[in-house]
């Protein structure tokens, strides 16, 4: 097998020290990044982070009935913890009519704080239990196994066990997770749904804590579905986007781990916290360059509707000067009459599609300038109009708004003959 | 990759309990609980010079996270200080790099915590970043910034660890704390940290009370929110980065959340909130660091938080208006009080329909009770109370009504109809809807609001029910 991969990336993969390692990685950041899409839709992202620290008395003691480390005892012991976090939070939120976020905080500080005791308790007696590997996990020691090691295998059944989940419940997750009192309403337990969920989020924070860590289950949960929602409407392809970008982020991140440190002559760094650095720095790159709802699409969109509007707001004012008998305006008068919202530019974008004729420092209106400025000038005045009749508005208080609604590009067919200030509507 | 992968792993297994080697001489403490006389003796700062120091620094930083604390409740930050305690590990990390690049030593707490301070502010400017600039909710972009900022203090720790061993061992105290190894100047750290927080506290009160409740007319009134805010956040990061080494950035934003959390249930005055939130953060302080020094290993962190958590649940049952008891007793209360009422609605309708006096038979009883869908048990204890009130007396298997209950079945009959009408005349609503909603308010309605409905009807020149007996 080493033979088949030598020589990928000049020799950073080695299948006998990274394959199980890498696995381990990828399935922890499937498994909750599919998960993750429902806490995020139903802005409950922070009972991850809560059930990821609250299994830990779960695993504790789980370990001290049972005294073994078999996964079916620690996943009991973690689902148990799990459900009653959940429990507990809505307990406290309904009886006790504390804040949701206190709620939360109040419940896991005190599990976990109970954890750590039970940790240390343990520890007198010599019993190997150590909070620092439930938050950073040990990769590492997955490398060199003959046999695929025992954390693989729970994390392929708790992958496998997500994706099911999701499929045979797609349909019930998508109400509950838009409208909960729809889906009580369509006849199933949406409650019931809830906990269910929670269970497979407690499920895999215990999957992956041995292996990856508590932290980047928390990462997994949020980072990966919050990326996939700034870049998609959709449910199922945000689903797909993010499950493609924990997998990524988990590829990355792992090779990144070594790959990094090793160009500045430096060992290599936790690969959990490396992979959580990558699924954010994902995040941070959806946040800026995301076409639909990106930082940059944003400011783009609104720096283009700024010019739309002052080009229209420059032709109408010429438009208005025609009205009045003036042959065009000059330059410094537009300046002046907007303020020095680049209205420069807008005169040279003009000109140059012939919108406007220009002579000397004066502007005037083409042909073509004016059958549009006229259009602009028809809906400012219908507005208007619509604003005085049919809204109620004062005359005098109509044109800022009839200003702003002028921009709208519909296209009215009849109606008045003149403006609520006796003009006429051309 | 990861070359040395064998001794990695010796490493990280020696790495996994440090606590090892210390537990192999605390083994000695045969009796793991010392005695309840130890236990005092430590309350009464006779446990020695160390114990008392962290004592003294657990109970100051108590009252400061719980000062502090009240303020970040009241404005619904209790999860951005969760985000804003894990964003400090990276800071931890990065001081202690350039610290050694500087040539100071990276060991010094203040350059560590000045680290921590810088990364946990720049983890909150990221919550309010995200939560500007994109179509995430607070609860995402929360996790978020824990989770990365986080992440990212892992790995900077695990470079330091893997490349410059030389005197970086214990920055990850940072994580679960280390009380124990608590020094005189930091007790006096936290004294300082107490005093500015309970001093700002004192002095900026109004300030802060009017942008906690309602900072949309601080702002129309012409306060400087953002600056006030700011101030705020400001105590919390100090009590944040101060608590960092006393219980771990974990466990300091339970120190912030709860006993702010259990003093609401006490009162609904910010003074009060504020203080009666201190004492708690400081008993759990006090407590919890006494009670951790009898404790092997004495996790100081962990069982502060858990008495913090004791404290929370007592305050949350046994609170005396807003506690889950006194409410499920009040409540408990007007559903027999209510339940009495329709009886004795019953029997005084049977007085206005005629009969000789107002008596409730056996089977009248039974129905109502169907009606109503009360179980046996609950139509005994709502007999009783009826009786012990001297509303009624038994006769024949049923009940007769006496004066006062008569005069209360008026009473409750009056409210029935004056409200029914009032409904059907001045709320259009249609006569056959209206029994159901009238049902709960005829319980409830006192003398003024009788009044005000009275006029209501008069003025539309509607009949008021007639209460006299038929």
């Amino acid at each position: 097998m080493g033979g088949l991969f030598e020589g990928w990336f000049g020799g950073l993969f080695d299948a006998r020290l990274d394959l199980y390692p890498l696995l381990a990685a990828v399935l922890a950041a499937v498994t909750c990044g599919v998960l993750g899409n429902f806490l995020v839709l139903r802005r409950i992202s922070l009972m991850g982070d809560a059930i990821s620290h609250s299994v830990l008395p779960g695993l504790v003691v789980a370990f001290l009935i049972t005294s073994t480390r078999s996964p079916l005892v620690m996943f009991v012991g973690a689902a148990t913890a799990g459900v009653m976090t959940v429990v507990l939070v809505e307990f406290i939120k309904r009886f006790g009519r504390v804040e949701p976020g206190a709620a939360m905080g109040v419940v896991f500080s005190v599990l976990f704080a109970l954890g750590v005791l039970l940790i240390e308790r343990a520890a007198v007696r010599h019993v190997d239990l150590d909070a620092d590997c439930v938050l950073y996990g040990q990769l590492e020691l997955l490398s060199l196994r003959p046999e695929v090691p025992r954390q693989v295998w729970t994390l392929l059944g708790m992958c496998v066990g997500a994706f099911v989940f999701v499929g045979l419940l797609f349909k019930e997750l998508r109400i509950a997770a838009f409208d909960p009192a729809l889906a009580t309403t369509q006849g199933f337990h949406a409650g019931g749904l809830h906990y269910l969920l929670m269970v497979f989020v407690a499920g895999a924070t215990v999957a992956s804590f041995e292996a990856v860590g508590s932290i980047l289950v928390i990462a997994m949960l949020v980072c990966p579905a919050a990326t996939a929602r700034l870049l998609t409407d959709r449910l199922l392809s945000q689903i797909a986007v993010s499950v493609a970008v924990a997998l990524a982020s988990a590829v990355i991140g792992y090779f990144g781990a070594t790959l990094v440190p090793g160009w500045f002559g430096f060992d290599s760094v936790n690969a959990a916290g490396s992979i959580t650095v990558v699924s954010g720095g994902m995040l941070v790159l959806a946040i800026f360059a995301s076409p639909s709802h990106g930082v940059i699409a944003r400011v783009v969109r609104q720096r283009g509707l700024v010019r739309r509007v002052v080009r229209d707001d420059v032709l109408a004012a010429l438009f208005r000067a025609g009205e009045r008998g003036e042959a065009g305006l000059d330059g410094a008068r537009i300046a002046t009459m907007f303020e020095g919202l680049g209205t420069g530019e807008a005169l040279a974008w003009l000109e140059k599609r012939a919108f406007v004729r220009r002579d000397g420092d004066r502007f005037g209106l083409t042909e073509s300038g004016t059958e549009r400025a006229l259009e602009i000038v028809r809906r400012h005045r219908l507005w208007e109009r619509y604003l005085v009749d049919e809204a109620g508005m004062p005359p005098d208080h109509v044109h800022e708004a009839a200003e702003m609604l002028e921009h709208v590009p519909v296209r009215p067919e009849a109606g008045p003959e003149t403006d609520p200030h006796g003009r006429a509507i051309p | 990759m990861l070359h040395g992968t064998a001794d990695l792993a010796t490493t990280l297994l020696a790495q996994a309990d440090p606590g090892h080697a210390r537990a192999g001489s605390l083994g000695r403490v045969a009796d793991e609980w010392a005695g309840v006389g130890a236990w005092i003796e430590t309350m009464a700062f006779r446990g020695g010079y160390n114990t008392n120091t962290v004592i003294a620094g657990t109970t100051l930083l108590g009252l400061a996270a719980g000062v502090v604390g009240a303020f970040a409740l009241l404005r619904k930050r209790s999860m951005m200080s969760d985000a804003l305690s894990h964003a400090t590990l990276p800071g931890i990390g990065l001081a202690f790099l350039a610290a050694g690049a500087l040539g100071f030593s990276g060991r010094s707490l203040g350059v560590l915590l000045l680290g921590a301070a810088i990364t946990g502010v720049l983890g909150v400017l990221c919550v309010q970043g995200i939560l500007r600039w994109t179509r995430l909710r607070e609860d995402a972009a929360i996790g978020i910034v824990l989770s990365v900022f986080f992440g990212a203090g892992v790995v900077v720790l695990s470079a330091i660890q893997k490349n410059a061993p030389a005197g970086a061992a214990g920055l990850d105290k940072f994580i679960y704390g280390q009380t124990a190894a608590m020094r005189v100047s930091d007790a006096v750290l936290m004294g300082a940290i107490a005093l500015v927080a309970v001093a700002a506290a004192g002095l900026m009160l109004k300030e802060f009370a009017l942008v906690c409740f309602n900072d949309a007319f601080a702002r129309t009134d012409g306060w400087a929110v953002t600056l006030i805010d700011l101030l705020m956040m400001g105590l919390v990061v100090l009590v944040t980065v101060a608590g960092l080494q006393a219980v771990g950035l974990i466990l300091v934003v339970a120190m912030l959340i709860i006993p702010a959390a259990a003093a609401r249930f006490w009162t609904d005055r910010l003074r009060v909130l504020v203080l009666v939130s201190g004492l708690i953060g400081a008993l759990s302080g006090y407590l919890g660091s006494v009670t951790s020094s009898m404790l092997p290993r004495k996790p100081a962190g962990a069982v502060i938080v858990l008495v913090a958590g004791g404290v929370f649940l007592m305050s949350m049952l046994a609170a005396p208006r807003r506690g889950v008891i006194a409410v499920a007793w009040r409540r408990w209360i007007v559903r027999v009080r209510m339940a009495g009422d329709h009886v004795l609605e019953a029997g005084y309708e049977n007085l206005r329909a005629g009969r000789p006096a107002a008596r409730l038979s056996a089977e009248e009883l039974g129905s109502l009770a169907r009606e109503r869908g009360s179980p046996a048990w609950f139509r005994t204890i709502v007999r009783r109370w009826l009786k012990s009130q001297g509303m009624v007396w038994s006769a024949d298997g049923g009940l007769v009504l006496s004066e006062r209950g008569i005069e209360r079945g008026r009473t409750v009959w009056r409210n029935h109809a004056l409200w029914e009408q009032y409904l059907i005349s001045c709320a259009d609503i249609a006569p056959s809807h209206v029994d159901w909603a009238v049902d709960r308010v005829e319980h409830v309605l006192d003398a003024p609001m009788i009044g005000r409905l009275e006029a209501a009807l008069r003025d539309r020149g509607v009949a008021l029910p007639d209460g006299g007996p038929a």
